[in-house]
């Protein structure tokens, strides 16, 4: 049950985009069209479930205070949490990298439609995001790294889609001029985001 | 293709020349302050805007305008991480293989940025805790990976420190206005001082414009206003500077 509601939580309370703002960049730049959004959304839930777990090993057994115990016992009090930073960018880039290489070899036409966007991702904040939440969390296991990754990433993914369907149907409205492009969509993003904060009073 | 190569070659030779000319400091280069160099400082404040023109670097900006003094603060550490991560970029620009770039940059970008979260958690704890994960979100943020992609890789030191300083002010400039509004309106402080005057239990009690009945819009505090505003604010920009208008 605790699985279910972290999974609920990450998608619509602690929406990565309507409550964090986090990966606006290339949700405002790539919004334009639904097909380019649904390509960069399963780009970013593909990433942030596989980042989000590695990273949760990394930290619970090589970063936090008292990680290394493994070791031996002379470790007990060594503390390289100030290192998370470089070692979680570091993985999220070559991971970026790698799934890139693989999707390339074995699945092609999934790489054909997602192609531009995964190098994109590594520089998208939401993938680091999720792990710098996940570090600030402090999950008891590991499942609960992979749900929180995987409900995140899903979450993203229904921002973007949800976007693009609005911006393409807005190109046919009467947008004062000043507004258009830019300005309404982080008006429309905004209201958006307003409309989600409604599930917080929802406790599951 | 010949003439290609060549070219790019002759190009780079005029880089090194040119980073020769900076280290050596020598009478024919620019002068410090030069036409083209303010201008690389004053055109992110305004015609090429990081935020509302070049939509870059939105993802950490606006979560934390709830008040003026993180969004200070933020605007601070982002000039001092820009500044010094394009003049180190560009001053390995001719050395990095641009196959590995992206990692070397973020490499150099988070080594920053740890530094600047170690100074804050030492001598401003208290906003340091209030900004949490956003202080590492500067790497990701995508104002400083664009600029050094399309800035530091491609000009001298100097000129890449100042478009790192004048692009961090533009995103800080919005940081400030943002927070400014959100701030005074939204609970009517600005930098935690009651300008608004103080609101007591009863509108009797109570000073300045709360004594006549004024209420403070809860609505301000709310994140997705962040959004609304600087929404307002492209409106109000483009208004005035109508050149940067969008087709669709």
């Amino acid at each position: 049950m605790d699985y279910i509601n972290l999974f609920v939580r990450s998608i619509f309370i602690e929406n990565m985009i309507f409550a964090y703002f986090l990966g606006m960049c290339s949700y405002l730049a790539v919004s334009k069209t639904v097909k380019t959004a649904v390509g960069l959304g399963a780009a970013v839930i593909f990433v942030l479930s596989i980042t989000v777990p590695i990273n949760y090993l990394l930290d619970n057994y090589l970063l936090r205070p008292g990680a290394l115990q493994w070791l031996g016992a002379e470790f007990a009090d060594v503390d390289l949490s100030f290192l998370s930073f470089i070692m979680f960018i570091a993985v999220i880039a070559s991971m970026v990298q790698l799934v890139e290489m693989i999707v390339e070899k074995f699945a092609p036409a999934l790489y054909g439609a997602l192609g531009i966007f995964l190098p994109l991702i590594a520089v998208n904040c939401a993938i680091l995001g999720g792990s710098l939440f996940m570090q600030q969390k402090d999950f008891g296991a590991i499942t609960e790294a992979i749900t929180y990754g995987f409900g995140s990433g899903i979450g993203w993914f229904l921002a973007i889609l949800g976007i693009a369907a609005i911006r393409e149907k807005i190109a046919y409205s009467n947008v004062p001029a000043p507004l258009k492009g830019l300005g309404i969509t982080f008006i429309i993003t905004g209201l958006m985001a307003l409309g989600f904060m409604s599930f917080m009073g929802i406790k599951l | 293709m010949a003439t290609e190569k060549k070219n790019i070659s002759e190009e780079k030779e005029a880089k090194k020349k040119e980073m020769i000319l900076f280290l050596s400091s020598s009478e024919e280069k620019e002068h410090f302050l030069s036409k083209g160099n303010r201008k690389l400082l004053s055109d992110p404040l305004d015609d090429n805007n990081p935020i509302t023109v070049q939509v870059l670097g939105i993802c950490s900006a606006l979560a934390i305008t709830v008040q003026l003094e993180p969004a200070v603060v933020m605007a601070i550490a982002v000039v001092a991480v820009m500044a010094f991560a394009n003049m180190i970029v560009s001053m390995l620009r001719n050395l990095i293989p641009s196959r590995i770039r992206i990692i070397v940059q973020l490499v150099v970008v988070a080594s920053l940025v740890v530094l600047v979260d170690q100074i804050l958690k030492a001598y401003a704890y208290d906003v340091s805790k209030q900004l949490s994960v956003f202080i590492g979100l500067i790497i990701t943020n995508c104002i400083v990976m664009g600029r050094l992609e399309a800035f530091a890789l491609g000009n001298g030191v100097y000129k890449s420190f100042l478009d790192g300083i004048g692009n961090a002010a533009g995103y800080g400039l919005i940081l400030i206005i943002v927070a400014f509004f959100r701030e005074l309106l939204g609970s009517g402080k600005l930098f935690g001082f009651e300008v608004l005057g103080h609101k007591a239990a009863t509108v009797a009690d109570s000073t300045g414009l709360y004594a006549l009945g004024y209420e403070n819009n809860g609505l301000m505090l709310l994140s997705p206003m962040a959004l609304i505003v600087v929404g307002l604010l492209i409106w109000v920009q483009r208004a005035r500077n109508r050149k940067l208008i969008e087709e669709n």
